[in-house]
């Protein structure tokens, strides 16, 4: 009986499939049939059973037509290497149609051998779509695999349930045995299960959801970093979506938290915002809208225990303007700046390197009184960072209405509202900074610095004070 | 101050990393945990593990040593003068963290990054030391990124490539005027040193490798950089031609770009508003354009609109095309690769199709069709066998026909 005779009486061949991934089966079937000749519509091929169950072995001879058997002279079937790469990829994908797919393809292969470079083909199109949603399905059990601990007689055991799309689960085994080689693991899925115990690898029958642990102890702590790297200020639910849909969400711990963290995205962001203490306002452009907004200001704490907000003192376009920290007790009630023992003191060391107070401009900082009450007396409270960085706004606004030649900062605070940094009193005083606008800043310490001091070190400090500000004085008469 | 449990500091140093966008695992050397004691595998691939709200993927557990810091930069939550709280943990508990994550299968590996304590040296040594619990203790063989300090020592950068398998230094600003403003202690003249020595470290570890089997690998993965992206005024063609001269100059496998986000506590030298997240997406696209589509710098810098940005409704390529109509439309099945890299709708794996299957068929429009995403976008700058746009490519409102229509308001 030769292959010739099957083809001329039109016999029709079922081929059963012992399994839905076996690949090798379908090969040596194919070499043979193609061999015979056997045209692609006059085979079917059917795998077990409508579960798809990986293992479950059936024979291949129910209702199985006996195969034609090649003669000895029959050519050889060829096949491209990326045929046989694609092809084993195809073979396990849930597509009833693959086999008949790929025998069609090998048939047709014969006569174009070059047929598979041609993705403008419909045939080779449709298997590179199967090879990449079978890539596509093992790679994403490599990432949504997840374990959950239990002990048992052999220590650690590691358990998974997974729900693939394919029959890719012996096929991925090696993946899991490479990663986690030293542990005892076990993934069950409704395609079969695979073991691995750290030397062998065992296959059973498919499993059910109820079979794996409901829970493991360190879930708590993978939910509260997954919810903590969620960046509420950037939401893409698309990009998410698209990358890990909705049909994996159940196998995965963290998944039960997407929900909530949507809904709360905007609350998270605004919180953060707020928390920030920034408001898009509009830059006022004169002394007089300067002082209504700082009265009107209450970014930072400090605005509620003020009797009022003090305002710069001076003229635009003054060449000096001298920033202090903040106004004290005596300013607050005043409503000037520089007004107190400190005040006085300032304005002695100015008339001493002959500044004229009246032809510079004087704020503060921070345009609030910090305090804390202890009986009748008001203590005086260093404003925080964040505190002189809110209130920057307002100094900037000053200084482009200004627009002052030389700026002298009266201590740390002062000098980090100009920069924007911390800086260093000892390493940066005496000499000029240079300032966005081209102006230049000058730092040295503030007057109440020296009224804290006694002795020896207040001379030295008073000496260093008055030798900035003659620095100052020259400067302005340079530049002016 | 009580100690706080070891989920509320993962909460707190976990949150403090979200605003690094690298979380790649891909590109290193193979290797698995077979004949070894420990876990973890690494297969050239990167995998992520889950994907946040936010589209961004999980690949690695992301997390800071420490957010204390004595550095003082505006646009980072966890600097100095940041009133955002603090919390740290030991090189063993991170250890642990990796290895119990590691083994559910959660994560590729470990990302560690650290805010400055006490010097960059210290803080070096705390980052090398969980590297080295990992790798000599746990013979941990997944995947380790650690972010290295420009300032520290050259010994220990040079060890850190030994333990990870991706080193980056951030370089932060793409202008040096922005980072003299924005982070007033670091250094640009640094961190380009750091830069260049650990690629010739790189570099000499691979030609060891050639001469001698059993040369120890140096970062395997190589090194990648950050830059923060509208905290400064660069425009896009500076930030791209930064980003260009940084690919040329230090052999980095990847910028990353960060839009500038608000955060807690952000400093009042910050612009107000942040950025449109389309404008990370397009400097992304145009990334992808210089490396795997033939683009140069000033080929995007090209693309830009008068104020040097990219146009936020179109893609870069889309709107280069358009300015030069000239070089379109180009036959499908005479083109050279260069010429169908430049048409908008046309991917790297599609051209790869179009040249092997020309090969075999004069290509027509139908068949394009089956090769590509979308026929639509690529249509008026394509001739195919039985297609020629004729006037298509030329019509002034080609921009508006083929941009993504603008939503609709629906009804509230």
């Amino acid at each position: 009986m030769t292959a010739l005779q099957h083809v001329s009486l039109g016999a029709h061949y079922v081929v059963h499939l012992p399994r839905p991934d076996d690949f090798a089966f379908w090969r040596e079937r194919a070499r043979q049939l193609i061999q015979c000749d056997v045209p692609p519509d006059r085979v079917s091929w059917a795998e077990p059973g409508g579960t798809g169950d990986l293992f479950a072995y059936e024979g291949p001879s129910r209702g199985e037509k006996r195969l034609p058997v090649p003669d000895t002279g029959a050519p050889e079937v060829r096949a491209s290497k990326r045929f046989m790469r694609l092809a084993r990829n195809v073979s396990v994908h849930s597509d009833p149609e693959r086999f008949s797919l790929l025998y069609r393809t090998l048939w047709r292969l014969q006569s174009r051998p070059g047929m598979m470079q041609d993705s403008a083909d419909t045939d080779v199109r449709r298997i590179e779509e199967l090879d990449k949603e079978v890539r596509r399905d093992a790679h994403k059990m490599h990432a949504f695999v997840r374990f959950r601990e239990v002990e048992d007689e052999g220590g650690e055991h590691y358990v998974a349930w997974f729900e693939p799309d394919h029959h890719i689960v012996r096929r991925e085994a090696g993946f899991f045995m490479r990663r986690f080689a030293n542990m005892h693991w076990s993934i069950l899925t409704p395609r079969g299960c695979i073991h691995w115990d750290g030397t062998t690898m065992r296959e059973s029958p498919p499993a059910r959801r109820e079979d794996a642990p409901a829970g493991d102890p360190v879930e708590a702590l993978w939910k509260s970093y997954y919810v903590s790297i969620f960046n509420p200020a950037r939401l893409k639910v698309g990009a998410m979506l698209s990358e890990m849909p909705k049909k994996y969400w159940k196998n995965m711990p963290e998944a039960e938290l997407i929900p909530d963290l949507i809904a709360g995205a905007q609350a998270r962001e605004a919180g953060m915002v707020a928390a920030g203490g920034r408001k898009v306002r509009e830059v006022p452009s004169s002394l007089e809208e300067i002082e209504a907004g700082i009265i009107a200001c209450r970014d930072c704490p400090i605005a509620e225990c003020r009797t009022q907000a003090v305002m710069g003192e001076g003229a635009v376009g003054a060449y000096l303007m001298i920033v202090g920290e903040q106004p004290g007790d005596q300013e607050d009630l005043v409503g000037k700046p520089f007004v107190g023992p400190a005040g006085q003191l300032l304005d002695e060391y100015l008339a001493g390197v002959g500044i004229d107070r009246g032809a510079t401009y004087v704020t503060n900082a921070v345009k609030h009184f910090k305090f804390v009450a202890r009986g009748k007396r008001r203590i005086h409270q260093t404003p925080q960072a964040k505190e002189i960085d809110i209130c920057r706004f307002w100094l900037e606004a000053e200084r482009k209405v200004v627009v002052p030649r030389v700026v002298l900062a009266l201590g740390a605070s002062a000098a980090r509202a100009l920069l924007g940094r911390t800086v260093s009193l000892a390493k940066e005083r005496g000499r000029p900074v240079p300032l966005d606008d081209g102006s230049e800043l000058w730092i040295t310490a503030h007057p109440s610095y020296l009224l804290r001091l006694d002795g020896e070190a207040r001379a030295a400090q008073e000496e260093l004070f008055a030798r900035d500000l003659a620095a100052v004085k020259a400067r302005t008469e340079v530049l002016a | 101050m009580s100690q706080k449990s070891l989920r509320q500091r993962l909460e707190i140093l976990a949150d403090a990393a979200k605003y690094d966008a690298s979380c790649a695992s891909s590109g290193t050397a193979k290797k698995n945990s077979l004949g070894g004691k420990g876990v973890g595998s690494t297969e050239g691939m990167g995998i992520c593990h889950a994907y946040a709200p936010d589209g961004r993927c999980i690949s690695l557990l992301k997390i800071l040593l420490t957010n204390h810091c004595i550095f003082d930069c505006h646009y980072c939550i966890n600097r100095k003068s940041s009133n955002t709280p603090r919390a740290k943990f030991t090189p063993q508990e991170v250890a642990d963290l990796t290895i119990n994550f590691y083994k559910r299968n959660y994560i590729e590996g470990l990302f560690l990054s650290s805010g400055i304590i006490k010097n960059s040296n210290h803080t070096m040594e705390q980052l090398m030391e969980t590297a080295r619990i990992l790798r000599e203790e746990y013979d941990f063989r997944g995947y380790i990124h650690l972010k290295t300090i420009p300032e520290a020592d050259p010994e220990l950068i040079e060890q850190a490539g030994m333990y990870a398998d991706r080193v980056s230094i951030n370089v932060e600003l793409p202008t040096r005027a922005g980072l003299t403003k924005l982070a007033p202690d670091k250094d640009e003249v640094e961190i380009e040193g750091a830069l260049a020595k650990t690629k010739s470290r790189i570099i000499q570890a691979k030609d060891e490798r050639k001469r001698f089997r059993h040369a120890p690998r140096f970062a395997p993965a190589g090194q990648s950089t950050q830059m923060i992206v509208g905290a400064d005024d660069a425009n896009d063609a500076a930030i791209v031609g930064r980003a260009s001269g940084l690919y040329n100059q230090f052999g980095l496998r990847r910028v990353y770009y960060s839009a500038f986000s608000p955060i807690p506590d952000a400093s009042a030298v910050l612009p107000l508003k942040r950025p449109p997240l389309m404008r990370e997406h397009r400097l992304y696209q145009s990334d992808w354009l210089i490396r795997f589509y033939g683009f140069a710098a000033n080929d995007v810098a090209d693309a830009t609109e008068d104020d040097g940005n990219l146009p936020l409704d179109i893609d870069p390529k889309l709107a280069w095309a358009l300015k030069f109509r000239g070089q379109f439309p180009v036959d499908v099945n005479r083109a050279s690769k260069e010429q169908l890299l430049r048409v908008p709708g046309l991917g790297t794996t599609a051209v790869g199709r179009i040249l092997k299957a020309r090969r075999y068929r004069r290509l027509r429009l139908e068949d394009v069709g089956r090769l590509t995403q979308s026929i639509a976008k690529v249509r008026p700058f394509l001739v195919a066998a039985d297609w020629r746009p004729t006037r298509l490519t030329d019509r002034a409102d080609l921009r508006s026909m083929l941009a993504p229509k603008s939503e609709q308001l629906e009804l509230f």
